[in-house]
């Protein structure tokens, strides 16, 4: 199949039977395996100038016009040959210092020598994708606070996690992954069905989805008050449409937004592996659809009705494991307002469990943190938020890349405790708060430790 | 208990963690017999903790009360016993992430140190996974080991006392994963490179000086890792408060004062000081940044083996 990527068109048959993290070069059409190190041959010209006061921007620096580019490249020269020339044709290139020199052959080489390596998935390369690519559809929720996240939820195998989100199951994959197939996963959603566009780029074994389970936001109510039962589902042809929506609509999008970007990374060629990946998903969903619908009609209801049995059953289990109310850790990342979630969803886990919620924006979990004081039942609240900086560390030109801040969310963390009846508590919980423990904590230390 | 594995009542021997308050927590060893102090009083472990659901309030002899919290790698991190500078949750959590860490990895960490990390990554590795710790300080070495026992974790780690930069890992082409926090790093790439399996790996290396980091890159350039990159990670926390700022007083009539006073909701405990006029306050809630903040704690270099 033809994949469209950075500018770029190429079939993917030639990539099997490569190890992960091998380098191609895109030939016209196919793929070539160049070799895994070119050997970094920094020209023959050691001559370089020391500073740029006699450089003249005068625009003719480069002597190969725009056509003489153009013809190199349809003569389908190679790369590396082209920005060759194109250093043995600027006349500025051995008065630009050293490190003048460096820049401009990985700019050239940036966009002659398209090179594409392919990755395996992982959250790190499937996060930083996103975030990079596709912000909107997971809440804008940077990589580094995804990272936080997880180990603010002390997520690994073995746990039964609560995992409520709408990044397009990005959260849910990182979760998975953590756990490795031990444990179980109760994911909460709204609508008619849980979003797992991302989560099926992680290339999941089948095993890990044995103990997904997923649950409707809409029936945790009926399920807390007692009035749960399983007659009412969401209808499913609906929601079936709506998967299927949503799923069209990123895929295209995708699309788009690969042939806009310039950039050539590892984490855009993980991209492509999403890609294909849920073309498949999406083929497999047409190609079921079309079956349908060919079907005989007393057929098509005993399909239907099957699969309803099917949900049915799978409700069912995932509300048993829900009424047991001892759920390991709760996991919010949603595009809904955190109060309401948090204090409904916090009955299901068990006490000295971590929670953790991320937002967007600080204020709905201002409100939430002050709601959850009133409620009790948690201690050692923590608003927090992540800065990540990225560096550029080269002999003598170290120095910060980009700041990034703000856009990457908000976490509120804490831990569940028993909850007891009575108000007192909240009040002694605050007097509690009010002291001063610091010193005394060290001299109790000093007495025990 | 064990790190690794949550449980729900607290036994004879565990380790858990006695929360007293705001950011005030310590670990104790529950044994029978025993009896811990605190500002509250005394706890008897035999009566007040052992058979009690872990995150249950326990009253002390003086009538206060604490939380009993089962342990994790987070809240051992800022209650452990510091040997060592110590790596915080924080570049744990980045860490573990980029080093694409889960269960059933193989990671190899120099040094133990005081063993911050090593129980996140056994965490995190459990239970298939195994991490290979080195450290060439023998007490600190020691110390690990009997941690690593107490906790119920010392199926999943082996700790080495020996100098990672002169001997290596003890261990060859095993790793998924290398850890490197010790102060001269560049000595160590090439052992972390034969470390880690055939088909490639991550390695990671923390430290607080550019100069090392220069040094490491280079090092890392030269043992032909790939996708080298510098970041630094920040926590930023805040404290919620509601804030309650007054309404300056502009000379206009009363009435109109008092039209205006909206948001006064609570006008009574602010300084409305003042004789007749109504003074009106405006309340909002805040986060407000703490007035000092880790500002640096190191670089961590990432790469990739391929």
């Amino acid at each position: 199949r033809k994949i469209i990527f950075e500018k770029q068109w190429f079939y993917l048959d030639n990539a099997i039977g490569h190890i992960y993290g091998t380098t191609f070069e895109v030939t016209s059409g196919g793929n070539l395996q160049p070799k895994q190190e070119v050997e970094e041959t920094t020209t023959e010209t050691k001559e370089a100038g020391t500073d740029n006061r006699n450089i003249v921007d005068d625009g003719k620096s480069q002597k190969l016009t725009h056509d003489d580019i153009k013809a190199l490249k349809d003569k389908g020269i190679k790369g590396q040959e082209i920005v060759q020339q194109l250093i043995e044709n600027s006349t500025t290139f051995r008065d630009k210092t050293e490190f003048a020199q460096d820049k401009y052959i990985k700019k050239k080489k940036k966009k002659y020598e398209a090179v594409i390596t392919i990755v395996k998935p992982s959250t790190r390369i499937l996060s930083t994708m996103y975030y990079a690519r596709e912000p909107g559809k997971i809440n804008h929720l940077r990589y580094d606070t995804l990272a936080q996240m997880l180990t603010l939820g002390n997520v690994h195998a073995g746990n039964k996690m609560i995992v409520m989100e709408t990044c397009a199951g990005l959260v849910l994959g990182a979760v998975m992954e953590r756990m490795g197939g031990y444990g179980s996963i109760i994911q909460m959603y709204p609508g008619g069905g849980p979003v797992r566009a991302a989560t099926s780029c992680f290339g999941f074994p089948k095993l890990f989805f044995d103990n997904l389970h997923e649950f409707p936001l809409s029936k945790v109510d009926s399920l807390l008050s007692g009035t749960f039962s399983t007659e009412t589902l969401p209808s499913e042809p609906e929601d079936n449409a709506v998967v299927e929506e949503e799923s069209n609509g990123l895929t295209g999008k995708k699309q788009a937004s690969l042939q806009e970007t310039e950039e050539d990374s590892t984490t855009e060629t993980a991209m492509e592996i999403n890609e294909t990946e849920e073309q498949e998903t999406m083929d497999i969903n047409a190609e079921d659809v079309e079956f349908k619908k060919n079907k005989e009609k007393e057929n098509k209801e005993n399909v239907r009705e099957k699969k309803q049995w099917e949900r049915r059953k799978k409700l069912i289990e995932a509300a048993a494991l829900l009424r047991e109310k001892n759920a390991d850790g709760l996991i919010v990342a949603s595009k809904f307002h955190p109060t309401p979630l948090l204090l409904t969803l916090l009955e299901f886990v068990a006490p000295s469990r971590p929670f953790v919620v991320y937002c967007l924006y600080k204020e709905p979990l201002l409100e939430c943190y002050t709601k959850l004081r009133e409620r009790g039942g948690v201690i050692n609240l923590k608003l927090s938020e992540t800065w990540l900086r990225n560096y550029q560390v080269l002999p003598d030109r170290s120095h910060p890349k980009l700041t990034m801040s703000g856009g990457g969310g908000y976490l509120l963390s804490g831990i569940t405790v028993v909850l007891d009846k009575g108000k007192s508590d909240a009040s002694n919980l605050e007097e509690l708060k009010m002291e001063e423990p610091s010193s005394k904590r060290s001299k109790v230390q000093d007495l025990h430790c | 208990m064990s790190f690794v594995e949550y449980g729900d009542t607290i036994k004879d021997g565990d380790t858990a963690i006695v929360f007293l308050g705001h950011e005030s927590m310590f670990p104790v060893k529950v044994q029978h017999g025993t009896v811990t102090q605190t500002k509250y009083g005394v706890i008897r472990h035999s009566t007040d903790l052992i058979g009690k659901k872990y995150g249950s309030k326990v009253t002390c002899s003086k009538g206060g009360w604490v939380f009993i919290l089962h342990p994790t790698p987070e809240l051992w991190t800022m209650n452990l016993p510091h040997r060592t500078q110590i790596l915080y949750s924080t570049d744990i959590s980045i860490i573990t992430m980029m080093l694409e860490l889960k269960p059933g990895s193989i990671v190899c960490e120099s040094g133990t140190g005081s063993g911050s990390l090593s129980h996140a990554l056994i965490r995190t590795v459990a239970p298939t996974g195994h991490l290979y710790t080195v450290e060439f300080h023998q007490q600190r070495a020691e110390k690990a080991r009997e941690e690593f026992r107490e906790h119920g974790v010392e199926h999943l780690v082996t700790v080495t006392n020996q100098d990672v930069c002169k001997n290596g890992f003890g261990v060859s082409n095993i790793a998924d994963a290398v850890f490197l926090d010790i102060p001269s790093p560049w000595e160590a790439i090439g052992h972390a490179k034969s470390a880690l399996k055939a088909e490639g790996g991550r390695i990671c290396s923390f430290s607080p000086c550019i100069e090392q980091v220069q040094r490491t890159c280079l090092a890392m350039e030269e043992y032909g890792f790939t996708e080298i990159n510098t970041l630094e990670i920040l926590l930023r926390v805040y404290n919620v408060r509601t804030i309650s700022l007054q309404i300056p007083d502009l000379g206009k009539a009363a009435e109109d004062n008092s039209s205006i006073g909206f948001d006064s909701s609570n006008p009574s405990n602010q300084g409305s000081s003042c004789s007749n006029l109504q003074q009106g306050t405006v309340q909002f809630k805040s986060g407000v940044p703490l007035r000092e903040m880790v500002g640096h704690t190191g670089y961590l270099t990432f790469a990739t083996k391929s």
